[in-house]
């Protein structure tokens, strides 16, 4: 009991910005390993632990691959995190596992984060509580690879602007031996990667169809405009034959490689792209159709786990609002190169016009993020719907019938409880 | 104490001594792996998605089981593995170590060849196998294909073929494992029974048939239930050439690999267990009807 | 050498077919190996040719390795836990194995197939029981954590088992009247005349703790407890892998368990002429 009242006067103090002599919290942090993101989280926790002497902050990081079973064996055993950073199409199923709380509305008012931050971050907002905020988004851009599209006698710097453009450009930029086999690609196909996305939430709209209904609770792209949209993209390569599936192994394999010429991805690629030695790239907006532009956004968001209780509860709803804020996005954009979550602080002009993340910085004004209820379900039902079309030779139509009967099941299923 | 252990008849103190030795593994397997079969047979008649209590929901999950087209699926694309890669990797291994026993020139360097797969990890070779599959002209199988003049495959792109272009490094990996233990088994044949065989002037195929593979009888049971469980158990090779989904089309997903997506991508481990229920019960039937099969003959 | 030989030598020149065939095969089988060897000298511009000659060899991959990363750490991690499984393992499972093989007691049967039923839980869904009592215990982000799991396997009991099938009874009747006790005929007679399955077993063993990964992963946290393949999983992220560093680690890692394998696989082939392995 007294301990129990200890705390509770140590969170007040807390709370108070007066620190607790003798008294501190310990918080542990969990995040997957990424060399800038973890140097970007300790220089952020530098930083926090002056401002807050009664707190300290440990930090662990895990390899990107089993992160989420590395978290799952540690729930159970009530070890693990206090504040977890989570890919936000995983909240659905983090909810219904119970891992994290809700932030309280009175440190972390929904209606300030509505007006800051992208809109795109309302989906973490349930029942008018936030239970997760991200540090930084990502969107999605048209790369293109400036050497193929001289070899092809294109202008290296006039990117294609419109889906028309990008095909035509594709066919140029193609490139195949005397027995038809692909050498270049002149754009890239490939559904496990990021076009799943530029599918359903740019795709889709672009062609006069909807992915969801607008409380997410209905598959709505089974129409004929969707089904325009799953041909338009398969005829990239069962009739213009400037892709092929698996085309060397993925997507940005192909494009770091120097063997395709259009590749869509997402912010976060800027590295491993900078870093490949002789590949000059250039990166651009989505292109439009019919006139109308449409993204997709993702982020990385922090959450507070059930698991932190009082005093642990009170730093970490802190640390959360602290690698939120300004000034965290601004060190988090230059050491990761992420966008920022706030709209102020992505909007400067510095930002806007940046030569590679100025087109994504554009593309979040008119993004979308999915509604995930199971993203490992839903990124699947994606792969199959061309894979139907492209390996069992079934109707754009008819597949997209059948996608949308899985997918309406999952969702059933979801909201059910 | 010690009077009453004289008392005992020849049985009844090797039965004492059995149980001595078999006190400290008991109690560590009981603790380290019987609990937890335990804890996943009750969690299997649960919903359970790592917080909180597991609410007890009798057969539904069984019951999902038998209504997921998936599972039906996978529970046949398992089978498949074993029907193919256990009688292939077995043959093949088999030929190899029968041959190699007899080489003397360059044994070591021979043996070291096929044992090397076997020491590599999944992930790195994986990776290495999925450039071979690509079509040309990256590919390399499809290279010497064109180049015999035949007609270039689609591999990990087509439902029919990804399942044994997956299986294909597996068995790669395990030949050197059952190379080594069929050698250990080829040279522990008595030399007698050759000699005998020499004497009687018969053919290389009826020592064989007659000597060598019924006196492979115990290694030849260890290795047909090591590697059906472990064809069964299919994960790596699975998950790192497709991506982890094991598609296209699910038609290279075995069940760990779907046991692994519900339990950790799903944190759906009720429905996870009564998967590996499943599994469980197929490996241990296979298991034992095999080696009632391979029983010493009377 | 014998025998064997000599009925070989009777097919003399299919003898050099065999050993061409056998020796082609044995390219073909380290080709794969091969690809990862040469990636591993590549830099990243050309790790997508899939040439097996690297057009401009570099050794910096490997700088990079040692330099930038705690490999040499992981390694000792990797060797400590690998070895320390072996030894509990080639000690209990042979006794356990021997047990089964030549014990007659009621409930042996049951015994046998129940650590058999061991193999037939896959690892995934062992980890979280596996992660609580590693918590209770006060194991985790421990060297013992990672590897007490390991200290006993099915797989082991099962090969010994039937190795120690084989041993003749007659000579351990004989142990028992020279008056030695059961854990002295085990250890003394029936050890001895095993060697080959020993050593197969010791090779396996280390081999499998090596290259685990999942439970290595779940049971640490901190870096300098990092196996190997925990270690080189931070070279595959969610944006990019950086394929000719997992090659690198995983060729460097390759090199202690083919020494391993060189070390033992003379007694399996060696050992072996005194005891026959019986049905």
């Amino acid at each position: 009991m007294i301990g129990r009242i200890m705390a509770l006067i140590g969170a007040a103090l807390l709370l108070a910005g007066a620190p607790a002599r003798g008294q501190t919290v310990e918080i542990d942090y969990w995040q997957y390993f990424f060399k800038e993101r973890v140097e970007a989280i300790d220089a952020l926790i530098k930083q926090f632990e002056a401002a807050n002497p009664g707190i300290k902050v440990k930090h662990t990081t895990f390899p990107y691959a089993d992160y989420q079973t590395k978290v799952a064996a540690a729930i159970p055993a009530g070890e693990g995190p206090d504040v977890v950073q989570l890919y936000y199409g995983w909240l659905a199923q983090y909810m219904k596992a119970g891992l994290l709380q809700p932030l309280p509305t009175d440190r972390v008012d929904p209606a300030a984060i509505d007006r800051d931050f992208f809109p795109i971050v309302r989906n973490m907002k349930i029942d008018g509580k936030y239970y997760a905020l991200p540090t930084a988004v990502r969107s999605l851009a048209l790369f293109w690879n400036k050497k193929l599209f001289q070899e092809a006698g294109l202008d290296p710097n006039k990117p294609p602007q419109t889906l028309e453009e990008l095909v035509e450009i594709a066919r140029k930029t193609a490139k195949r031996d005397g027995g038809g086999n692909l050498l270049v690609g002149g754009m890239t196909v490939d559904l496990g990667m990021q076009d799943q996305h530029w599918v359903r939430e740019v795709l889709f709209r672009q062609f006069g169809a909807r992915p969801y209904s607008d409380d997410n609770k209905t598959v709505a792209y089974n129409t004929e405009a969707g089904a325009k949209a799953v041909a338009w993209y398969d005829s990239l390569v069962s009739k213009e034959k400037v892709s092929q599936f698996g085309f060397m192994t993925d997507q940005p394999t192909a494009f770091r490689s120097g063997k395709a010429a259009l590749t869509i991805d997402g912010s976060f690629r800027l590295g491993a792209f900078d870093g490949q030695r002789g590949l000059e790239y250039g990166v651009t907006e989505l292109p439009s159709y019919g006139g109308k532009r449409f993204n997709f956004a993702s982020y990385w968001v922090n959450g507070v786990t059930s698991k932190a209780k009082d005093a642990k509860r009170d730093a970490a709803i802190k640390f959360l609002q602290f690698v939120t804020s300004a000034d965290a996005m601004e060190l988090w954009l230059q050491k990761v190169g992420e966008l920022p979550a706030r709209v102020a602080v992505a909007s400067k002009d510095a930002n806007q016009n940046h030569p590679k993340y100025g087109p994504f910085i554009r593309g979040l004004a008119y993004a979308n993020a999915t509604d995930f209820v199971d993203e490992l379900g839903q990124r699947k039902i994606m792969i199959d719907l061309f894979d139907r079309i492209n390996l069992k030779g079934v109707s754009p139509a008819e597949s997209l019938r059948i996608a949308a009967e899985e997918e309406q099941k999952l969702l059933d299923g979801h909201y059910k409880k | 104490m010690r009077g009453s252990y004289e008392r005992l008849t020849i049985a009844g103190k090797q039965a004492v001594w059995a149980w001595a030795f078999l006190a400290v593994p008991l109690v560590f397997y009981g603790v380290v792996r019987f609990y937890p079969t335990a804890q996943a047979f009750y969690l299997s008649f649960t919903s359970w998605n790592l917080l909180g209590e597991a609410r007890f929901i009798g057969v539904d999950n069984y019951v999902r089981l038998t209504q997921d087209p998936v599972f039906w699926k996978v529970a046949v694309n398992s089978f498949e593995y074993v029907a193919l890669g256990l009688p292939i990797s077995l043959v093949l291994s088999f030929v190899i170590a029968y041959y190699l026993d007899r080489v003397r020139f360059g044994h070591a360097l021979l043996r070291a060849l096929y044992f090397l797969p076997h020491l590599t990890t999944a992930a790195a070779m994986a990776w290495v196998w999925r450039w071979l599959y690509q079509p040309v002209p990256v590919g390399v199988f499809n290279g010497v294909l064109a180049d015999i003049g035949l007609p270039a495959q689609p591999f990990l792109r087509s439902t029919d073929q990804a399942l044994p272009a997956v299986l294909a490094p597996a068995i790669w990996a395990m030949l050197g494992f059952q190379v080594v233990i069929f050698l250990a088994g080829l040279k522990a044949i008595p030399r007698s029974y050759y000699e005998a065989a020499d004497i009687d002037g018969a053919g290389a195929w009826r020592v064989l048939r007659e000597i060598t593979l019924p006196l492979l009888r115990p290694t030849l049971v260890f290795l047909i239930v090591i590697s059906s469980i472990a064809f069964l158990r299919i994960f790596d090779y699975v998950y790192n050439m497709t991506n982890g989904d094991g598609g296209p089309l699910d038609s290279t997903k075995p069940l760990v690999l779907s046991i692994y997506q519900t339990a950790f991508g799903r944190f759906d481990m009720g429905y996870a267990s009564a998967q590996t229920v499943v599994l469980f019960f197929i490996l241990l039937a296979l298991t034992l009807l095999q080696m009632r099969l391979l029983r010493k003959p009377r | 050498m014998t025998i064997s030989l000599a009925w070989a030598d009777r097919v003399a020149p299919g003898r050099i077919v065999a050993w061409t065939v056998l020796f082609l095969g044995g390219v073909v089988m380290i080709l794969p190996f091969v690809y990862m060897l040469a990636t591993s000298f590549k830099d990243n511009s050309e790790v997508y040719d899939l040439s097996l000659l690297p057009r401009h060899p570099t050794l910096e991959n490997y700088v990079e390795l040692f330099e930038k990363t705690a490999f040499a750490r992981w390694f000792l991690s990797s060797l400590l836990t690998s070895t320390v499984t072996t030894i509990s393992v080639l000690f209990f499972d042979s006794l356990v194995g021997y047990t089964l093989a030549k014990f007659d007691f009621r409930g042996r049967g049951l015994v046998f197939v129940a650590i058999l039923s061991t193999l037939m839980i896959p690892t995934e869904m062992l980890v979280i029981p596996w992660y609580v009592m590693a918590k209770t215990m006060g194991w985790l982000d421990t060297y013992w954590g990672i590897v007490f799991p390991g200290l006993m396997t099915g797989f082991g009991t099962f090969l010994m088992r039937q190795f120690f099938d084989s041993v003749p009874d007659d000579l351990i009747a004989a142990a028992r009247l020279d008056g030695l006790n059961e854990f002295q005929i085990w250890w003394q007679v029936a050890m001895p005349l095993v060697t080959p399955a020993l050593s197969a077993l010791a090779i396996f063993v280390f081999l499998g703790n090596w290259t685990a990964f999942l439970w290595p992963l779940i049971a640490t946290s901190s870096k300098s407890l990092y196996t190997i393949p925990v270690g080189l999983a931070a070279f595959s992220g969610e944006y990019q892998t950086q394929w000719e560093m997992v090659m690198t680690g995983a060729s460097v890692a390759t090199l202690p368990v083919l020494f391993v394998f060189i070390l033992f696989q003379k007694y399996i082939v060696n050992g072996v002429m005194l005891a026959g392995l019986k049905g």
